[in-house]
């Protein structure tokens, strides 16, 4: 393997791994608060790629304010999924919840195909992202540059409203015990919508990256990014967002690697991202950069 | 006792439901179909089933006895295709079964009709072990052996090709089966077992093709053989595009989609596959009569995938009529002796295992439209 190429798969590695990054996180805030995993977080990053394909393809709205549209539409279908499925069933076994979360899986990757059909479709990419673009024999697109940086920022941003703002504090206070929360005047319910409506944005924020980059939709595309992005959660740490950012882009160039240096064993890609779940659980339990089980009191 | 009470009430409506069925057995004669109405083969099934359609149209009767076509949607999935057949057999009660594309789901439904001694006739399954020792599956298409070669020849002669790399879905019998044989023929064809530079896969649904396609590229092929279903393999072709691959990529059958050309866009320009059947190249007065049909019905010239199941339709009911009864038993031994029969897709005669020897095509991918380049006779 030569210079060139090995750095052409970092290349790779870094778009792929930017883009479990961004769902990772969503995963992580909506566990970090409520301790639930959220199953139907995939099926949230599938309806918003329909989303920005419909305003874009069907309203022919420009594809800025459909993309913008989209992520909106988004956050308020998190907060109606919250509202219809999780709400109810806060103070039930959190077991029951989890399978809630499975059932909002499950049913708006049906829904998706009775909707949208279950053949795909293409996703509209603006020319200016693939304006190619060569660095020393390494061949990128725009999009590259695009997807890590974006990431970046959202990153800084979240640490931004979790760690510095009022509403943070609130959503850091129910993350610790919602009754003693709203003794202290927190609107849990208030906090936990907002969980929702940002992890559901991030959600299509990685959802209209995916489309720019794959620029394939279908109602199943979200299980397995959807997977992928749960152990890249698990794995840094699951509630830290730093974590999950760092799980992202190790899965990423994980599997980048694993092919670029066996290429006969590439069949075996996604074996691998559970085996290194498997193998990380056993070694640190709590991820790369996850606190200590806390036990409420 | 309200429970009791209810359990009697489904009992009874059950008990109703299966006196209809049986007997409704005497008044039609009910043909049932599985194919991927969604999922990753979506646009195969669709585009057989449509086929279908218009078969049943055309001919909505045999025996004296109008026929009812089920269909049931195996979701492009392994498990999911049994599950239809065994549905089709002891719900519907069907006496034969047209199905499926994807050869992976063919050899996942055959054994269950097997079983249950209810022949099926595949439209599209080239995999030869769909029909290997199964007496009571047959198919209306050539196998992979045969497709497999027509591409390494085409790549050797026509493309002058002397080195190819070969990226499989290896989630699919149908891509790591035509790999193989692919392999096989193109060895032997430049005399040199290292003629294939790189070998490599991805599963179907992948997104991400990067680390293969560099290392392809590294590999320095005169061609890339990728076989796959059609949206994997348009946005694996747009990802090689984009990494500065420029050598010609290869395809099986399963390209043939309208929507390899719609995501893969300018960047699937000059992709070539094989394929079963051409509406630029009609091959008997039936493939005429089907076109006229279908484009009056559809306003767009028909695919592969369509004729085929129009020659599927058309194949079993064939074998009803000369069976002369609806005993799956003997609609399975008369469809076996299927000789001359003159279908849109070419003159059908089933060999010994079940299989159709015909002609194949190679189009091209031209001006966003697949475009006839060649058509190879078998030996």
């Amino acid at each position: 393997m030569t210079v060139e190429i090995f750095l052409q798969n970092v290349a790779n590695g870094i778009t792929l791994g930017s883009l479990y990054a961004l769902l990772a996180i969503g995963y992580t805030m909506v566990y970090g608060i409520l301790r639930l995993i959220n199953f139907a977080h995939g099926e949230i990053f599938m309806i918003s790629t329909y989303f920005a394909f419909y305003g874009t393809a069907i309203f022919a709205l420009p594809w800025q304010v459909s993309f913008a549209l989209a992520i909106v539409l988004t956050a308020l279908l998190g907060v109606v999924i919250e509202r219809a499925a999780y709400r109810p069933l806060r103070d039930a076994p959190r077991i029951s919840a989890l399978i809630s979360a499975i059932g909002v899986s499950f049913l708006m990757a049906n829904l998706g195909l009775v909707i949208f059909g279950g053949r795909p479709k293409t996703f509209y990419r603006p020319p200016i992202f693939q304006t190619p673009i060569e660095l020393g024999g390494i061949r990128v697109v725009a999009l590259f540059f695009v997807i890590p940086l974006l990431t970046a920022v959202l990153l800084v941003a979240l640490n931004y409203i979790v760690y510095r703002t009022k509403t943070g504090l609130a959503m850091r206070a129910a993350q610790w015990d919602f009754d003693t929360a709203r003794l202290m005047g927190v609107d849990v319910d208030r906090a936990i919508s907002i969980t929702f409506a940002i992890g559901s944005a991030l959600a299509a924020v990685g959802g209209i990256m995916w489309g720019l980059r794959f620029a394939e939709i279908n109602p199943n595309m979200g299980l397995f990014p959807g997977l992928k992005c749960f152990i890249a959660a698990v794995f840094g740490g699951i509630g830290n967002i730093s974590g999950a950012v760092l799980g992202g882009f190790i899965l990423g160039f994980g599997e980048i690697m694993l092919v670029a240096f066996l290429p006969g064993l590439a069949g075996y890609r996604d074996a691998f991202a559970f085996v290194v779940l498997i193998l990380i659980l056993l070694v640190r339990p709590t991820g790369l950069l996850g606190d200590k089980q806390r036990v409420k009191v | 006792m309200v429970l009791r009470r209810r359990l009697m009430m489904v009992l009874l409506c059950l008990a109703l439901v299966s006196l209809g069925s049986a007997m409704a057995a005497e008044t039609e004669i009910r043909i049932g179909v599985y194919e991927p109405m969604t999922g990753a083969m979506a646009a195969g099934g669709q585009q057989t089933m449509e086929g279908i359609e218009l078969a049943h149209e055309q001919r909505a009767k045999v025996l004296g006895l109008p026929v009812r076509v089920i269909l049931v949607d195996n979701r492009s999935d392994k498990v999911e295709a049994a599950t239809a057949v065994t549905r089709l057999i002891q719900k519907d009660k069907v006496c034969a079964i047209i199905g499926s594309y994807g050869s992976g789901l063919s050899m996942s439904g055959g054994p269950v009709a097997q079983a249950a001694k209810v022949p099926v006739m595949g439209c599209s399954p080239t995999n030869p072990l769909v029909t290997l020792g199964n007496d009571y599956y047959f198919r209306a298409c050539f196998i992979d052996p045969f497709q497999g070669r027509v591409m390494a020849q085409f790549a050797f002669d026509k493309l002058g090709a002397r080195k190819a790399a070969i990226i499989q879905d290896i989630a699919q019998d149908y891509a790591v089966g035509l790999a193989n044989f692919f392999k096989q023929a193109f060895v032997e064809l430049t005399g040199d077992p290292k003629s294939v530079v790189a070998f490599t896969s991805y599963q179907t649904g992948d997104r991400d093709y990067t680390a293969q396609l560099t290392y392809v590229a590294n590999a320095k092929p005169d061609v890339v053989f990728a076989p796959g279903y059609y949206a994997d393999a348009a946005v694996l072709v747009t990802q090689a595009r984009s990494l500065g691959l420029k050598m010609p990529f290869l395809g099986g059958d399963t390209f043939e989609a309208p929507e390899f050309i719609e995501i893969g866009g300018k960047n699937v320009e000059g992709v070539y596959f094989s394929t079963h059947y051409s509406a630029d190249a009609p091959v008997t007065p039936a493939s005429e009569k089907f076109v006229a049909l279908y484009k009056a019905k559809f306003k767009t010239a028909p695919n592969t995938f369509a004729a085929l199941g129009y020659d599927c339709y058309n194949l079993v009911l064939d074998a009803i009529e000369r069976a002369g009864s609806s005993d799956p038993k003997a609609i399975r031994d008369a469809m076996a002796k299927t000789k001359g029969f003159v279908g849109a897709t070419g003159i059908i005669t089933l060999d010994s295992n079940g299989d159709a020897t015909k002609s194949a095509v190679v189009l091209v991918v031209k001006d966003g439209q697949f475009k006839l380049v060649d058509v190879v006779h078998p030996r």
